[in-house]
């Protein structure tokens, strides 16, 4: 099991540049032990983040280290260490699952004989046992996701970097996965860096979140402890008044009140400090609205996301 | 209670030494090659002129009225001549995808996860190449002048022309670098297998077609040098001590090699990454 009071990956200052946009900027960030969401919109840095922490772009400026080893002097023996999932559709041309994992595990530093095993093993447990003999190319998009997780795991990493795991699976692969992932941070003794853009994915499998938007870190901590509430939240529906919602709006940020747009046509709304349902209605009557809708919410990792990324 | 957990488990066992990655991945392109049968009658092909030249020695040994084709020197320049064509379609044939497919898979960042260095990938990629092209040229070569040793009975010949053994090792090993590395980088530049083929191919032609113009427009051979094929030519005719076919000094050609395998050794360090950054 790996150590619980030593963070597994830190980060310095991290600053990556691509040509004149700076992918990552000035990223001071802590990962701690167990199952830790890298949560962000799609361009926010988060596989940039997983490459430099791979070595595979070198940073301008800041320290990095994982597991206790820093990335620019020993990422080979990091790498011995760490297993990665990318994002992309990714294996070895002309290979079949059970070649393809014993061949990732023989680089990974296995002997033959037990990379082979281990295959078999890790095949079966991520639920391709019976597809392990099939070549890679002709799987569907949900195996090469979990084909991707079998060549991480196969040579026993004691960090796994998984990008984006769930891309295109179907809704009860998507599920499968997930419980892999939950499985391998909470009770196989593997950390996990999950890097998504899915909430429910990352809120389902990790307990801590670093939170990253435009290059930068938004918000990190406990998911438990980022979802206590700061003030109340409230599911708001209302009947706009002649000018449109914006007004409304504009009234309610005003007040020091958030609102946040959902995908149907309620907004959430926090209240900071003590404040309550009578405020909300106060604001919208004097804005002209009609509350048609207003139901105490129990803060969820979405709003933790939206408060961090400013979303509106 | 299952007989079998098929859960995952940590691993407890020993792990190899760093450093053999690039042998892991030279075994696995070799077993790969060798179970497809086309490539098999390719180097069964490969070894035809190999079987001619035995039935010379063994002529030439035991009927004195065939005493005109016995080897001599030349004639193992000749036969890594012959080879030429073989090396050619070994080349494309095994070569051409050997980091193309990988990135048309995404594969390098599979590979360059995992505890190797860019060099290795690309030391274990060129041994694939290279071991085939020895068993192209320096294997065949090899066994023919024990061929000959065993059906001279005699050590005479091996004696008087030692240094026919560092001559062909010497031809084979350049030949087989530059044409591997040249064949790495080109594949490195694509992700289509066929397109990196096609590339080598006019690459290799369009220099010998130059060098035919340049020739027939200066009435001299010293510009053999534009032709990565000639090159080699000139330093095999060195190495065998036979006489140059060409004017060009035998160094040039030697620089010339050199630099082809600088260059390319510069496109492979620019092209295999882990990640693929467009500015």
């Amino acid at each position: 099991m790996a150590d619980t009071a030593a963070p597994v990956v830190t980060l310095e200052g991290v600053t990556v540049v691509y040509a004149k946009h700076a992918a990552l900027s000035n990223v001071t960030a802590s990962f701690p032990a167990g199952a830790v969401g890298l949560l962000g919109p799609n361009g926010a840095g988060k596989s940039t983040l997983i490459k430099t922490l791979l070595g595979f772009v070198v940073p301008e400026r800041g320290r990095m280290q994982v597991l206790g080893l820093d990335v620019a002097r020993a990422p080979l023996d990091i790498r011995a260490r760490v297993g990665y999932v990318p994002e992309s559709d990714a294996h070895i041309p002309g290979m079949n699952a059970v070649s393809f994992v014993a061949y990732c595990g023989e680089l990974g530093g296995l002997p033959r004989v037990d990379a082979v095993q281990r295959a078999h093993e890790v095949l079966f447990y991520v639920g391709l046992g019976e597809a392990r003999y099939r070549n890679v190319e002709t799987y569907s998009a949900g195996m090469k996701q979990r084909i991707k997780l079998a060549q991480a795991l196969v040579h026993d990493p004691d960090l796994l970097f998984l990008d984006e795991p769930t891309n295109g699976m179907d809704p009860r692969g998507r599920d499968e996965m997930l419980e892999l992932v939950h499985d391998l941070g909470h009770d196989k003794g593997v950390n996990i860096i999950l890097s998504s853009h899915l909430l429910p994915d990352v809120e389902y499998a990790c307990d801590h979140v670093v939170v990253i938007d435009k290059g930068k870190v938004a918000a990190a901590g406990p998911i438990a402890a980022l979802k206590q509430p700061r003030g109340r939240v409230f599911e708001l529906r209302v009947k706009p008044p002649a000018g449109g919602l914006e007004p409304v709006l504009a009234r309610l940020t005003a007040a020091g009140l958030e609102c946040h747009a959902t995908d149907e046509d309620v907004m959430r709304v926090f209240v900071p400090g003590d404040g309550g349902a009578r405020e909300v209605f106060a604001i919208a009557a004097s804005a002209g609205a009609q509350v048609r809708h207003l139901r105490p919410s129990v803060p969820t990792l979405e709003d933790v996301f939206a408060q961090a990324v400013g979303e509106e | 209670m299952p007989i079998h957990d098929q859960g995952y488990r940590r691993y407890t066992g020993t792990r190899t030494p760093r450093g053999r990655a690039w042998a892991v991945i030279t075994t696995a392109g070799l077993r790969t090659f060798f179970g497809k049968r086309a490539f098999l009658a390719l180097l069964l092909l490969s070894w035809l002129p190999f079987v001619v030249r035995t039935v010379q020695i063994y002529a030439a040994a035991n009927f004195p009225q065939m005493a005109f084709i016995a080897p001599t020197a030349e004639t193992f320049r000749q036969f890594l001549n012959q080879q030429d064509p073989f090396v050619f379609f070994v080349s494309v044939y095994v070569g051409a995808g050997l980091i193309a497919n990988d990135r048309r898979a995404n594969a390098l960042q599979i590979y360059l996860s995992k505890p190797l260095t860019r060099g290795e990938y690309v030391l274990g990629k060129m041994a694939i190449l290279m071991t085939f092209l020895l068993m192209v040229t320096w294997l065949p070569a090899m066994v023919l002048l024990l061929v000959q040793v065993s059906f001279a009975g005699s050590l005479t010949f091996l004696k008087s022309n030692l240094h026919l053994v560092p001559a062909i090792t010497l031809l084979s090993f350049v030949e087989a670098t530059m044409v591997s590395t040249a064949m790495l980088a080109l594949s490195s530049l694509s992700n289509n297998s066929r397109f990196v083929g096609i590339l080598y191919a006019g690459l290799i032609f369009f220099s010998d077609a130059l060098f035919v113009v340049l020739r027939a427009v200066t009435g001299e051979s010293r510009l053999s040098w534009v032709s990565f094929g000639n090159n080699l030519a000139q330093i095999g005719d060195a190495m065998f001590r036979v006489p140059l076919r060409y004017s060009t000094p035998w160094p040039v050609s030697l620089l010339m090699v050199v630099a082809l395998v600088v260059t390319s050794g510069l496109i492979l360090k620019k092209r295999v990454r882990g990640v693929e950054v467009i500015a």
